[in-house]
């Protein structure tokens, strides 16, 4: 069983942050993980993504064209990967960004402002701390518990973020189960 | 110590910390240049040197000048960077210094791109440099791989004094997985008293060291070519390292393909696999000196039929593999050039296409 | 009586290949005094150049290196920065330090590594048989500038300590020569200095040497030495360029 989730935004959203938060969660959790970016002259120029893949057994090519999940944080990221995407996974949108749909119907579209939700709970730049938990909660790839830990530890030099990104997780969490 | 999530090119320089090399000379360049970043720090933790020369030219000759001075020593860079450091490697290889040089590979020719590629395992296992001068050349497929192939890589440089290369592509670079730095795999730096050029109240001998790769005398030159032929013969009796996939069974088709290329190559053979369709593979651990034997072996195989070297250029490592089988079967080859990395699809096509 | 005049213990007991009149002997020899009288011979690394001096390892009776040409300086950085307890000096000639490895000298200069540079230069490549190098003098004739150097051409002659002594970081930049023997105890102050800063750790330091090629300017020694006051003395300026403190 492999799981590829592919995170994608502007650059600055934090994408490449959560999607090693959740390569780590996995790791902790006994799993085979990969979490390979995209370094080409696109990180240059503004958009960043990357793909965590998530795996019982050693993972094999780090070149994945449909993954099961997406994470879009902007329009471009939606429209570029959506169709990619397997069917039966997860598409969670920025609807604090985007204002159109995925187009799918075969897959479970997830769909949350990051950005609303994160000013509520105290500072814009946890948006993507919301994301990846509204997509951890949704799609189960690994435990809240392992999730909320993880952030834990990636905030652990700057302690003072630690509880607003926990309030962040609370509200990813909560958003998820609310619109499933 | 338990696994970390690490970036390639991070675990890389600890890889080396941890192998017990404290000396780094480093100039960037895309898509290595986070050891260099990861290193300035770290190495001041650990009481190391660290210093960004003023081109990969002068950082070849700090390479030399440590290594001659008895300490281990090593570098990183990237495809255009070694070309530049190619012509300090063979004064390191013709002078007999251990020396470890990292090579990410990103497209070429000239700049090239900065993606993944394996465009350089020519320049790599035949043509480092002028004169007669090899390197051993490992090639790893995985984060792991790679911190175990550089902690390595020290006792190997010092065993045969002469340069080991780490033979990655800018994926191994870039990825992050986790990785962990077996205790074991710390070593002693060997004595160098004989020979190296570390000061004589070092050593017991009274006479100095002269560390040079001048041989006016041409019977002189000949003797330290016949010796470092020797090594690179013992290098071939010693040091080839493969691994196999899907042996096994009564696979139609051999594939070899080494670092990220044949972990593409092993979910192609996974895919094949569900649809009844064996494919074996032989991956190249070193590329210098090649597992010809393993190659050979595994053509010869009654059931296989048709051999493949997949790789990302334009085909290179298919002449050894052809070399190896040595026309008992039909060669083929498939790949694409820096940062096209061919998908498990495309592979999987490219298989049915030979059965077909 | 004792003995007053011996080889110096860092000197090897070997016929040198220079030619006759050639100052590359002189040099040697002040070096091998300096290293002898600080007692550093067997904590010393020589980084021999591509040139004439290339088998200067043969004549120093120390711990050697031979570089690439021009990359001595890198390699002296090597040494000293993973051994910072031994005393480094790179001999290099004018093609060496100030054509192909312009660029090692500038930036081990400029990083202030803490070894000492000889530089001899004698406005011409020796080695190769006469070449133009870039100190050659304008109208100076050699294999590769027969008409003389044409500074419309190919620019006027680089004064390496002046150039060197334009950055800031470098500490003890010094210009001598050897072609009398009054020059020669200066020259050995010079080298003296310089090795003395590298022991008490202090700064990179460079000694520009100006001397003589008779064999390749085709000129008998005693018209070298004419020439060298006449010509080089008179664009080459001896002297210290720049001191510590």
């Amino acid at each position: 069983m492999q799981n590829e989730i592919m995170f994608a935004g502007f650059g600055g959203q934090g994408i490449l942050l959560i999607g090693k938060i959740l390569a780590h969660a996995a790791m902790e959790e006994g799993n085979e993980v990969a979490w390979i970016p995209s370094y080409g002259p696109e990180m240059r120029g503004g958009t960043a993504y990357c793909t965590v893949v998530i795996g019982d057994r050693p993972i094999g090519s780090p070149i994945i064209k449909n993954p099961r999940h997406l994470i879009a944080m902007n329009r471009p990221s939606l429209e570029k990967f959506a169709p990619d995407v397997k069917p039966g996974g997860v598409i969670l949108i920025n609807t604090s960004l985007i204002p159109v749909d995925s187009g799918r119907t075969d897959v479970d579209e997830l769909k949350v402002a990051t950005v609303d939700i994160a000013k509520e709970v105290g500072n814009v730049r946890a948006a993507n701390i919301v994301a990846l938990s509204a997509f951890v909660a949704r799609s189960g790839v690994v435990t809240m518990d392992g999730l909320r830990h993880c952030v834990e530890v990636e905030f652990s030099k700057k302690p003072k973020l630690i509880p607003l990104n926990m309030k962040a997780v609370d509200a990813g969490e909560k958003v998820a189960k609310k619109t499933s | 110590m338990g696994k970390v999530l690490m970036k390639g090119n991070e675990a890389i320089g600890e890889a080396a910390i941890r192998a017990g090399c404290l000396n780094y000379f480093a100039y960037p360049i895309t898509p290595q240049s986070e050891v260099a970043e990861y290193l300035t720090k770290r190495m001041p933790e650990v009481g190391g040197v660290f210093l960004q020369g003023e081109s990969e030219v002068a950082v070849a000759y700090m390479i030399f000048g440590a290594a001659g001075a008895g300490e281990r020593v090593f570098t990183t860079s990237s495809s255009p960077g070694i070309s530049l450091m190619s012509e300090g490697i063979s004064y390191i290889a013709g002078a007999q210094c251990p020396a470890v040089f990292v090579n990410i590979m990103r497209g070429g020719p000239g700049l090239g791109g900065i993606l993944p590629s394996q465009a350089d395992y020519n320049q790599a296992t035949k043509g480092i440099g002028h004169g007669d001068c090899r390197m051993l050349v490992m090639a790893p497929a995985s984060v792991q791989e790679a911190v175990e192939m550089v902690m390595n890589a020290f006792p190997l440089a010092e065993k045969y004094r002469n340069p080991v290369m780490i033979l990655g592509d800018g994926l191994i670079g870039q990825m992050m997985e986790p990785v962990e730095f077996p205790d074991h795999l710390k070593t002693e730096p060997s004595n160098k008293d004989d020979w190296a050029s570390n000061g004589m109240d070092h050593r017991k001998r009274s006479e100095r060291n002269l560390v040079r790769s001048l041989f006016l005398d041409p019977t002189a030159l000949n003797d330290n070519n016949l010796q470092l032929k020797a090594k690179y013969d013992q290098m071939k009796k010693e040091e080839v390292r493969s691994e196999s996939y899907n042996s096994d069974t009564d696979y139609k088709v051999l594939i070899v393909s080494y670092g990220t290329m044949s972990r593409v190559c092993r979910t192609a053979i996974d895919a094949l696999k569900e649809e009844g369709i064996d494919v074996a593979m032989v991956r190249p651990q070193t590329v210098f000196p090649f597992p010809e034997q393993a190659v050979r072996d595994a053509a010869q195989k009654e059931s296989c039929k048709q051999v493949i070297s997949i790789e990302m250029s334009m085909g290179q490592m298919v002449e050894d593999v052809e070399r190896s089988v040595r026309g008992g079967k039909p060669v083929h080859w498939f790949g694409k050039c820096g940062g096209d990395v061919p998908t498990p699809e495309e592979v999987v096509d490219v298989v049915k296409s030979l059965i077909n | 009586m004792g003995k007053t005049f011996q080889r110096p213990e860092a000197l090897s007991d070997t016929m040198t290949h220079y030619c006759p009149g050639c100052t590359h002997g002189i040099i040697h020899r002040l070096v091998a005094e300096v290293i002898d009288e600080l007692g550093i011979r067997k904590r010393t690394v020589g980084v021999a150049p591509v040139g004439c001096a290339v088998l200067a390892y043969n004549y120093f009776d120390c711990d050697f290196q031979e570089a690439a040409h021009g990359r001595a300086p890198a390699m002296a950085t090597g040494i000293k920065r993973v051994r910072p307890d031994l005393v480094v000096f790179t001999y290099q000639g004018d093609g060496d330090l100030a054509s192909i490895g312009m660029g090692e000298i500038i930036h081990a200069a400029n990083r202030g590594e803490k070894f000492t540079t000889i530089f001899v230069n004698n406005a011409i490549y020796g080695m190769t048989g006469g070449q133009m190098a870039p100190t050659t003098m304008p109208e100076q004739r050699t294999t590769t500038s027969p008409f003389g150097r044409n500074v419309e051409d190919v620019g006027m002659p680089i004064k390496v300590a002046e150039l060197i002594s334009a950055l800031q970081t470098p500490a003890f930049i010094s210009r001598q020569t050897v072609i009398k023997p009054k020059y020669i105890n200066k020259a050995k102050k010079a080298i003296l200095k310089a090795f003395t800063y590298q022991v008490e750790k202090k700064c990179f330091s460079l000694v520009e040497i100006v001397s003589t090629c008779p064999t390749n300017w085709g000129m008998t020694p005693l018209d070298a030495i004419t020439w060298t006051e006449e010509n080089l003395l008179t664009y080459y300026k001896l002297g210290d360029y720049k001191t510590p403190d």
